[in-house]
């Protein structure tokens, strides 16, 4: 390796990635590894001991079945994590496309498919997912492909509006007068000058999805219980959340953290992928190096 | 010599909201094979529309084409298919755009963008590229080659970039160099310097190049022969000795007298008085009537054809200036 390359690697790791980086890393390893850390089975119940506070035994204390809250926590982090990701990836495979397919060509392809979106944007997001499951079926894989579908609109719109901007620069005209072919400008021209923004959008996509696979497991059409998922751990701390403020505050501290997590690693994807910045060194650096000139 | 291109009665009209713009009214151009070819005319006139058509880079849902544009002599290359379109642009035609700091891929270094233009058109391997690409890049007069290989474009100032985009621009030999305004954006000693190169690779390569310019400086520094356009036709076509020294149109007679001229202080810039006509209206008789001091009735009602006067020199006037 290079020493340009080395410095290129280097300029990625600024301090917010790597405490990202970090928490992000010590979820997804519990998650992994729930069976070896985890002390109880998630869905052993314990009537005798319901809804008691953190203790030596139950850490997190117990929810109103008697079940180990941190062990529900540990298996749930699985289910929310591969669930979430799934939604994401498949509004992505299928949205971004057909934005860039849409702005680029325009005309009759962008009119129909921007019409199927606005039908799809017309309905309730979740109320269009209920559809879909009760359609095709209950169960966790039914609701991430609902769910996915549901968010297609919105990142097939954006990546449109993105791809309208950029077709219009001179680039674009030049890499036709070079002779690359449309597909050739779409994917490797455009999009990687769409990709920063899309990011962003994606991580704040990745906390939605995260809530509303909660909101499908509540109503019984997602993740069945009694198998342990953050969403749904949250929706039954709810109820007790004037006795018991653990069983719902732990699973919400979770999702929160996984979700600022990810947006903090994906902002600083986001700086590293453009090169203007990714060039630059840090502030605290720069400074030394205008101290030693002067 | 040859045409490599023959322009023949091409018509661009575009759509507008407010009805058609004749973007291009009625032009015919033989670019000659190994000549330096000017197109002079001012702002809006179609010289840029008139370049594009030889590429196709219009966006054709919203414009229509008329005539013919002959390639090589047998091809008419506004019939072709999108396909072979794509075989034709870069390899055999390419062009150099107006403002270097936007022609070239934000995101990607220079190296790679060279590469890939090779890669594109030529069956060779991921290392020959890149060998023809430092090759390139030191031909057009950029060094270290290759440090600035990895570069991204905006770590290079615009006469850097703009010689990077000529060195795209041949990187696969091309037939026809098309430099659309490309010094306009420069400053003026840089602009001698891109317009030297583009003279010396042309006369390595023997391609025809196609100038499109608003500056008779850069029509005098390199072309052979030079076409100047007004209102969307020709209006006066010859060598370029021709046209500087006895230019027979009102109009290239015009332009050439407003061309600031050093070492006058203190005196009036000469102006052409009016602008130009509106492209959406249907002109009748010679266009340039309205601003023309000469203009007679006889030049408002009938459109003067192009006359030949002398070797290669053709105007299109009813007045005959000795």
């Amino acid at each position: 390796m290079d020493n340009s390359k080395k410095e290129k690697i280097k300029s990625f790791f600024t301090g917010p990635v790597i405490v990202s980086a970090v928490v992000l890393l010590l979820i997804i390893l519990a998650s992994v590894f729930a069976g070896i850390i985890a002390k109880y089975d998630p869905n052993e119940v314990d009537i005798s001991n319901i809804l008691s506070g953190p203790t030596m035994q139950h850490f997190l204390g117990t929810d109103k079945a008697g079940r180990d809250i941190f062990s529900r926590i540990l298996f749930g982090g699985r289910m929310t994590l591969l669930s979430a990701l799934g939604v994401i990836l498949i509004s992505v495979i299928i949205g971004v496309p057909v934005g860039i397919f849409s702005g680029y060509y325009g005309g009759w392809t962008d009119k129909m498919l921007m019409r199927i979106s606005d039908i799809i944007l017309a309905f309730p997001s979740l109320l269009l997912a209920f559809v879909f499951v009760s359609a095709f079926g209950r169960g966790i894989i039914n609701a991430v492909v609902a769910l996915g579908i549901v968010y297609v609109p919105m990142l097939a719109k954006l990546t449109r509006s993105l791809v309208m901007v950029e077709k219009n620069k001179v680039y674009v005209e030049a890499s036709k007068s070079i002779g690359y072919s449309d597909l050739n400008i779409m994917f490797k021209q455009i999009l990687p000058n769409c990709v920063s923004t899309l990011l962003v959008q994606l991580t704040l996509d990745i906390g939605y999805a995260i809530l509303d696979l909660a909101s499908m497991s509540f109503l019984g059409l997602g993740v069945q219980p009694p198998t342990s998922d953050w969403g749904a751990m949250l929706d039954e701390g709810r109820i007790v959340i004037t006795i018991s403020p653990l069983a719902s505050l732990a699973p919400g501290m979770m999702i929160i953290l996984t979700v600022v997590a990810l947006n903090i690693f994906g902002d600083g994807v986001r700086a590293y992928l453009d090169p203007q910045q990714r060039k630059l060194p840090s502030l605290k650096k720069f400074k030394k190096l205008v101290g030693e000139e002067m | 010599m040859s045409e490599l291109i023959n322009i023949k009665n091409l018509k661009v009209n575009l759509m507008s909201p407010r009805g058609i713009v004749h973007a291009v009214r009625d032009i015919n151009l033989e670019i000659a094979q190994g000549q330096i070819h000017g197109l002079v005319g001012e702002s809006g006139c179609g010289k840029s529309m008139t370049a594009k058509s030889i590429m196709r880079l219009h966006d054709e849902k919203k414009m229509l084409y008329g005539g013919e544009i002959i390639y090589e002599g047998n091809t008419d290359i506004l019939t072709m298919k999108e396909k072979e379109l794509e075989q034709i642009r870069g390899k055999d035609i390419s062009m150099i755009f107006q403002d270097p700091m936007t022609t070239l891929n934000p995101l990607l270094r220079i190296g790679k963008q060279l590469d890939e233009m090779i890669l594109q058109h030529e069956k060779v391997s991921k290392a020959e590229a890149k060998e023809r690409s430092l090759k390139l890049l030191e031909k057009v007069g950029i060094f270290p080659a290759e440090q600035r290989y990895k570069q991204y474009p905006f770590e290079l100032s615009g006469g850097m970039l703009q010689r990077v985009s000529i060195a795209m621009a041949i990187a696969c030999n091309p037939k026809l160099l098309i430099a659309d305004e490309s010094t306009t954006a420069l400053d003026v000693t840089v602009q001698a310097q891109i317009l030297r190169l583009i003279k010396e690779l042309q006369e390595q390569n023997g391609m025809s190049v196609l100038v499109i310019t608003h500056n008779f400086g850069v029509i005098a520094e390199i072309c052979d022969v030079v076409s100047v356009m007004y209102a969307e036709v020709i209006v006066e076509h010859g060598p370029v000795g021709e046209i500087f020294h006895n230019p027979k149109h009102p109009y290239t007679m015009d332009l050439i007298q407003s061309i600031p001229k050093s070492g006058e202080r203190g005196g009036k810039l000469v102006t052409i008085p009016g602008t130009p006509p509106d492209l959406r209206r249907k002109i009748v008789g010679c266009a340039y009537a309205e601003r023309c001091k000469y203009a007679t009735d006889a030049c408002r009602e009938s459109a003067p054809q192009l006359e030949s006067c002398g070797e290669n020199h053709e105007f299109a006037c009813k007045h005959k200036f000795a």
